[in-house]
């Protein structure tokens, strides 16, 4: 019997310390690799960020140097270009590689207009309530009433379209959500005791907003960070494919599709890549997303 | 019930009033105004100062914003939408025309899509976890990760261009060449399989998780339990307790989906040439075609809040257990 409970003993301390050594993020980790596809989408993700900062060092080629020996024709995959090279002879994986960054870039930084933007003014929103909190919604209400990629398309005919303009125009379009869904986080995590004692304590408005609410909200934010950034390279590259998007001779992944049309029948690789890239990308943004979803938010694990 | 309705169709109105005043705002501050575009159009660059301003003065152009704004509104409330600046016919009548074509494309999409998702989705939540749930999963993930136009030239590459079997783009041949009405008909479907695989592989993947996500809620949900304790056969569970009510959430997300639906998509559009309203409002856009723009707009934001409150209705009819007061 008192050998049973010795033996029993040392595996209950085990277990219990085991637990103890677990912190909410290494919790929240672990469920993250237990995602296998997400893991795979992370790692996928990792290459083509690499790829894309380090583009000058791993292009072949420059992707601008117009090279005219093949009579103005499209060439198809060789050693030498193993993404073929387009019209004007440039050499196709070269333009992939930068057109990586300029996708990316405008994916990260719409991202962070967007998600700012949207957690600024659903924080201020969600803890100010009253006035304040109904202007802001309204005002919210009405934005989401344009169908976005309209809105986008109608301000980028006035506006020039560059990159800093993609950039900003498809993340100021796109903190509506991010928004509502702080908000709502924010009423629910405003009536907890911790704030409560915050306020008790006489901290600030301020500290208690970015100190105790948003820390606590961020796990959501995160995640719709994560699926934000596919969203908007779709965003560029549908705009680039119109000719709103990214201008010639900077190559993004959707203006090197915009002359894929004439190239359909005699150049399949004018198409078939930087649709590829794009697909890959947002797929891999997609699946880190519902990874992230899981392990961040574990409520909606079903 | 009514009482609530009512409360949401009246809130419904300063939000559309405000979407105009911003749309008609971004028209009016861009550069550019319709007469330039028309006499643009025309080849027309000598026209005297008289007679600019006298255009000006027809068309109403040089009254102050708030004036030509009212005018507009007043005219929108009487049903008239004014006249295209590009082809000068009535907008009703092109918008008219441009709703149909996309509702044929996207109701026949959306029967397909729900043909082929909701089974696999009830299977998936059946299968939770299984290899097959699985496999469905990382499938629904890359079909919505398309770029829809990539996937629309990658689709005409392959089966309108190398191949030959189907046509590349276009609504209808240019002239009928079958004799029986049943060969006009063949001929005509081939134009809609491309554009309608499209729509479909982008959109199963969302109805697919959603109906996943219900059904797996439905099954843990008590009265599933206590059928099962009653001991009753797990088909008839499964069928009539649990997925009739997991089909709850689908039919209102219908309501979600009714501006898409009217809208179109633009690039899907745009890449098979279908004269829909996704063209229609990209076309317009890129001539500055004012009235055409404002009307897609205002459109688009009418069915997006109605579609909004439908969702809500259908909730409630469809769930007793809902009660808005």
């Amino acid at each position: 019997m008192t050998d049973e409970l010795e033996s029993a003993l040392p595996r209950v301390q085990q277990v219990s310390s085991m637990h103890r050594a677990k912190m909410p993020s290494q919790l929240a980790i672990a469920r993250f690799m237990r995602h296998k596809v997400a893991v795979w989408g992370l790692f996928i993700l990792t290459i083509l960020i690499i790829a894309a900062v380090f583009a000058p060092v791993l292009a072949p080629y420059d992707p601008a140097a117009i090279d005219l020996s093949a009579g103005g024709e499209p060439t198809p995959p060789t050693f030498d270009h193993p993404f073929g090279t387009d019209n004007l002879g440039r050499d196709y994986f070269s333009r992939a590689l930068y057109g990586a960054r300029v996708s990316m870039a405008v994916g990260f930084v719409a991202m962070g207009i967007a998600i700012g933007t949207g957690t600024l003014i659903g924080a201020v929103a969600g803890y100010s309530g009253g006035l304040v909190d109904s202007l802001i919604m309204r005002f919210t209400d009405i934005m989401i009433c344009f169908p976005s990629f309209f809105l986008i398309l109608i301000v980028q005919t006035l506006l020039k379209p560059n990159i800093l303009n993609v950039m900003a125009v498809i993340g100021l379009t796109g903190w509506m959500g991010p928004a509502r869904l702080v908000r709502a986080e924010v009423l629910s995590v405003r009536e907890r005791d911790y704030v409560l004692a915050a306020t008790a304590l006489g901290g600030s408005w301020a500290r208690i907003l970015f100190r105790h609410i948003v820390p606590n909200v961020l796990g959501s934010v995160i995640v719709a960070a994560s699926l934000r950034v596919p969203s908007a390279i779709l965003a560029e590259s549908g705009l680039s494919f119109l000719g709103l998007g990214v201008q010639p001779p900077q190559a993004s992944w959707g203006n090197m599709l915009q002359e894929a049309r004439i190239y359909m029948g005699s150049a399949w690789w004018i198409v078939f890549f930087p649709g590829l890239l794009i697909a890959l990308t947002v797929t891999s943004f997609n699946f880190v997303g519902d990874g992230l979803r899981d392990a961040l938010d574990p409520q909606t694990l079903c | 019930m009514t009482k609530y309705i009512i409360r949401r169709l009246l809130a419904i109105i300063p939000l559309l009033l405000a979407v105009s005043i911003l749309s008609f705002a971004v028209m009016y501050f861009a550069p550019g105004d319709p007469l330039m575009t028309m006499t643009d159009r025309r080849g027309v660059d000598d026209l005297s100062p008289e007679e600019e301003a006298y255009l000006r003065h027809q068309m109403g152009l040089d009254a102050p914003v708030y004036v030509q704004y009212l005018r507009w509104l007043g005219n929108m409330l009487r049903g008239n939408m004014g006249y295209s600046l590009i082809s000068r016919r009535p907008v009703a009548q092109i918008i008219g025309e441009r709703i149909l074509n996309t509702l044929r494309l996207s109701v026949i999409g959306l029967v397909i899509t729900l043909a082929i998702a909701l089974p696999l989705g009830v299977l998936s939540a059946r299968y939770q976890n299984s290899l097959f749930d699985q496999t469905v999963s990382v499938m629904t993930f890359i079909g919505f990760s398309l770029p829809s136009f990539w996937l629309a030239l990658m689709l005409i590459n392959i089966f309108a261009v190398g191949q030959r079997w189907l046509p590349a783009g276009g609504m209808a041949p240019l002239q009928d060449i079958a004799e029986t009405a049943e060969g006009r008909f063949l001929q005509t479907a081939r134009y809609y399989i491309l554009p309608v695989a499209t729509s479909v592989i982008l959109n199963i993947g969302g109805w697919l998780r959603y109906q996943r996500a219900s059904m797996l809620e439905a099954l843990h949900e008590d009265y599933v339990r206590t059928a099962r304790a009653k001991g009753l056969p797990e088909s008839i569970v499964f069928f009539r307790h649990a997925w009739r009510n997991a089909l709850l959430p689908v039919i209102t997300w219908l309501g979600f989906s009714l501006s898409s639906l009217v809208n179109g998509s633009f690039l899907i559009e745009t890449v098979f040439a279908w004269p829909g309203m996704g063209r229609l409002g990209i076309q317009s856009i890129f001539q500055r075609d004012y009235p055409v723009i404002m009307a897609v707009t205002m459109l688009s934001s009418i069915l997006l809040v109605s579609g909004n409150l439908l969702a809500d209705i259908l909730y409630a009819v469809a769930d007793p257990r809902i009660r808005y007061d």
